[in-house]
């Protein structure tokens, strides 16, 4: 079975974001004053082979752990796990 | 001496670094990532660029590279390991040094002269200088800022395993002036070990008066001196 997933890697939030801080900015120079805060972040979107929903899931941690994300200053969420995408 | 240089694709200051070791006289010999023969050179230098072109993270895929391996290895074994600009993302993301480096507070890609104090004497690369002493080399990156939690900046600072910070020409603290916004303004740090540097700003590019300071030579030379005494002695 094919898997989409799809993984958020963001930076912790002790770790100063400047782009962040610059698109708050141009929200709010764009009139949207109501904006505290803005992130910027990454999406990993992934297709891979697993036998279920639980092994894909699995398989995408140890991603994370070994290479998506970086422990010092990164943080990771899967988004979604959808199955028999692209198949 | 014989230095090894890094050469990953990508990489854009190897060339540099073999100039600035042959001006000393030394064999600089290039180290493919994909080979893992270290070729016998008494240190690795990881030199700056941009590896693998710095996709996902910068130095993120670097450190899977086969050379690298061997590289773990000879660092392991107290090799010394000289990581410059993306040598020194690189050497965080392999986890041979602590802390990352992220994008400049500034946003902006910052290509210009850097005045650095010596923090610690206690090191290869830095026992042929004074502490206190300034060098003004050049900065060259766009992710350049050193960030690490407290605990792990308390340490560093407790072990003298600073090896510089960015300060103002005439030595004092650095403030706005900072080209990356370094956690308490860090432009270099070693590994426990002492043998495992990594540092910003680009000693090869200020080992020449024409290039404007010839005050990167001082490492280079600081690093032959060390590697001289310790082949007197074994």
């Amino acid at each position: 079975m094919i898997y989409a997933v799809e993984v958020a890697v963001t930076l912790k939030p002790v770790v100063n974001d400047p782009q962040g801080l610059v698109v708050r900015d141009g929200l709010r120079q764009l009139g949207f004053a109501q904006v505290r805060s803005a992130r910027v972040g990454k999406v990993i979107a992934l297709e891979l082979e697993a036998a279920s929903e639980a092994e894909a899931r699995d398989a995408v941690v140890q991603m994370c752990e070994k290479l998506l994300r970086n422990p010092v200053i990164e943080d990771y969420h899967i988004e979604s796990v959808a199955a028999g995408v692209g198949a | 001496m014989r230095f090894g240089i890094a050469v990953f694709p990508g990489t854009w200051s190897d060339r540099d670094c073999a100039h600035a070791v042959q001006l000393d006289g030394h064999d600089a010999v290039m180290l493919w990532h994909k080979d893992r023969s270290l070729q016998g050179v008494d240190c690795v230098i990881l030199p700056g660029g941009f590896s693998y072109g710095d996709y996902l993270r910068t130095g993120a895929v670097a450190r899977f590279a086969p050379l690298m391996e061997s590289v773990q290895e000879f660092a392991a074994g107290g090799g010394l390991v000289w990581g410059i600009c993306n040598g020194f993302q690189v050497l965080c993301e392999a986890h041979m040094l602590p802390g990352a480096l992220v994008r400049n507070g500034s946003l902006q890609f910052r290509c210009e002269p850097s005045w650095l104090r010596v923090e610690t004497t206690g090191t290869a690369y830095t026992s042929g200088l004074r502490l206190g002493q300034v060098l003004q080399i050049p900065v060259s990156h766009g992710e350049g800022r050193y960030v690490a939690d407290p605990a792990t900046l308390d340490l560093l600072e407790e072990q003298r395993r600073v090896a510089f910070r960015y300060v103002a020409p005439d030595g004092s603290a650095v403030g706005a002036a900072s080209p990356n916004g370094s956690l308490r303004d860090i432009a270099g740090v070693v590994n426990e070990g002492r043998n495992v540097l990594g540092m910003m700003p680009h000693p090869e590019r200020a080992c020449e008066p024409l290039l404007g300071s010839a005050d990167g030579m001082e490492l280079f030379r600081s690093v032959a001196a060390s590697l001289a005494r310790t082949a007197t002695f074994a």
